[in-house]
């Protein structure tokens, strides 16, 4: 049974220049305890997607059931089970990492003192501890997306969505945020979506890709079943896959950084 | 409906706290009206103001609601500068009551700006208003519903605008004709016959009026009457307005 499935998810928005069709139909089902890695160019359709399946932006054509839940019928429901981190985090830089988390566990309406455990809680697993009391402005970028994924799990989500997650974080900030992904799924079972534009993440992560280009999927499948079928060899990188899918480069000006 | 309380509770106490955090957000509303007050007041003790009361019980009126109108409509910048850092949305995609979200920051600004409004009739006092103690509380419930219209009113376009520049120059644009054509500083009983009919479709115009009667214990008047209509169905519209903006809001 699927936890995530949509069929011709579609979003268009209204300019002055005429309708931009943002994503122009995903067909998509979401396995429960899955790793699944949306990747594409900038401007692809990525965030609109995510936001679309977080309740955030209404489709303006096609279904999706998350978590069980018709988004349309009940996006209430939707929003009880899910957890979102957003590109851009969300929290306020004049209040403690405290404050936040405990507001944060309230808003999905734990109670306080079930909140306030649940802070300490998640702060000691994401080694946030010492920083409780800290103004969240005072903490380092890897330290602001750890508490920014603590935000979104104060209440134990069925279904974690991840917008560029580690864009921004040094080397190994990044490789604890994929261990901490990773643990998640292995010891609670959530699932994870998450969007990328960086290969080596996307191959080192994921357990499965959904590439998106132009607002549609144009392949999708395992890494390694992805750089067989496109890039000719399970050797092939994923680089020489995507351009092989896409028939351009992900982001040529703005590359991973896996060479520091 | 307690989840909604709870929720409406929690949303104000966030912004409560760091309300109380800041002294200079706390008394800075009220340094124009105090000025107004102390500058402006004098010159309109011996005129001839065509209206009941001395000049204090109708200058203070205006210069509460004149605290309501120049503070709540600028409530909105708050919520530009939050929506940057992600925290409106972050707070969206959580269960939260939608109408709590508004309520919530609304009613805190009605409680800075009825405590403002306490401080300046205080201050008022000193000059030398004497004014019935129901229609000074009377006055101040006037100042928290403005602040509940007009803020709710400002997030909603703080939330709408595309360009937060914009904002600033749009709140002016309609901040200033209306504190002149509700007669905030003179009562309109002075003005032209022209002017008089162009301040009617001034809907601030009418809690002025109602205010300037409670000071004068007329409590049962017409001015009184219409006063608590237009505040009521203000209120309805404007938080309306605001909800379905926390609602959709693409921001």
């Amino acid at each position: 049974m699927a936890i995530i499935s949509t069929a011709g998810l579609t979003r268009t928005f209204r300019t002055k220049r005429g309708t931009v069709e943002a994503v122009r139909g995903i067909d998509l089902t979401v396995a429960p305890g899955e790793i699944l890695g949306f990747l594409g160019p900038n401007g692809a359709g990525k965030t609109t997607t995510l936001r679309m399946l977080t309740t955030l932006l209404p489709p303006t054509g096609g279904a999706a059931t998350v978590a069980g839940t018709d988004l349309a019928r009940d996006p209430a429901a939707v929003r009880r089970k899910i957890g979102y981190v957003a590109q851009s985090g969300g929290v306020d830089p004049n209040v403690s990492v405290r404050e936040e988390l405990v507001t944060q566990g309230r808003l999905y309406r734990l109670t306080k003192p079930r909140a306030e455990a649940r802070a300490r809680e998640l702060a000691a697993d994401l080694d946030l501890s010492d920083l409780l009391d800290h103004k969240c402005a005072t903490l380092s970028g890897g330290q602001r997306r750890r508490l920014d994924v603590a935000m979104g799990l104060m209440h134990r989500p069925e279904v974690l969505f991840l917008d560029e997650p580690t864009t921004g974080l040094d080397p190994g900030s990044r490789a604890d945020l994929w261990a901490l992904v990773r643990r998640l799924r292995d010891d609670h079972g959530t699932t994870v979506v998450l969007t990328t534009h960086y290969l080596d993440e996307a191959d080192a992560l994921c357990d499965r890709l959904v590439v998106i280009d132009k607002g549609v999927v144009v392949a999708e499948g395992t890494p390694s079943a992805l750089k067989l079928r496109y890039g000719g060899s399970i050797d092939a990188s994923l680089q020489d896959t995507f351009l092989a899918v896409t028939g351009r480069d992900l982001a040529p000006e703005d590359t991973a950084p896996v060479a520091v | 409906m307690s989840a909604f309380l709870s929720d409406t509770a929690l949303i104000f106490g966030r912004y409560a706290r760091q309300t109380l955090r800041s002294k200079f957000q706390i008394l800075f509303g009220v340094l124009m009206p105090l000025l107004y007050l102390l500058f402006f007041g004098p010159l309109l003790t011996d005129l001839p103001l065509g209206s009941r009361g001395d000049s204090w019980q109708v200058l203070v009126p205006g210069l509460l609601l004149q605290l309501g109108l120049f503070g709540a409509s600028y409530s909105g910048f708050a919520i530009i500068i939050e929506k940057q850092f992600g925290v409106v949305e972050r707070m969206r995609v959580t269960p939260v009551s939608r109408l709590a979200l508004l309520l919530g920051r609304v009613l805190r600004d009605a409680a800075l700006f009825v405590f403002q409004a306490v401080l300046l009739v205080l201050a008022a006092v000193a000059m030398g208003l004497r004014a019935p103690l129901a229609g000074i509380l009377i006055g101040f419930a006037f100042v928290g519903v403005l602040t509940v219209v007009l803020a709710s009113l400002s997030y909603a376009l703080a939330l709408l605008v595309s360009k937060p520049h914009e904002f600033g120059p749009v709140i002016n644009a309609v901040s200033m004709p209306s504190m002149l054509l509700s007669g905030l500083m003179l009562p309109m009983a002075l003005a032209p016959g022209w002017l008089d009919v162009l301040s009617h479709f001034m809907p601030f115009r009418y809690l002025v009026d109602a205010v300037r009667a409670a000071y004068v214990g007329e409590y049962a008047s017409t001015a009184m009457l219409y006063g608590v209509l237009m505040a009521a169905a203000l209120t309805l519209v404007a938080v309306t307005v605001g909800t379905r903006v926390f609602r959709r809001a693409g921001a």
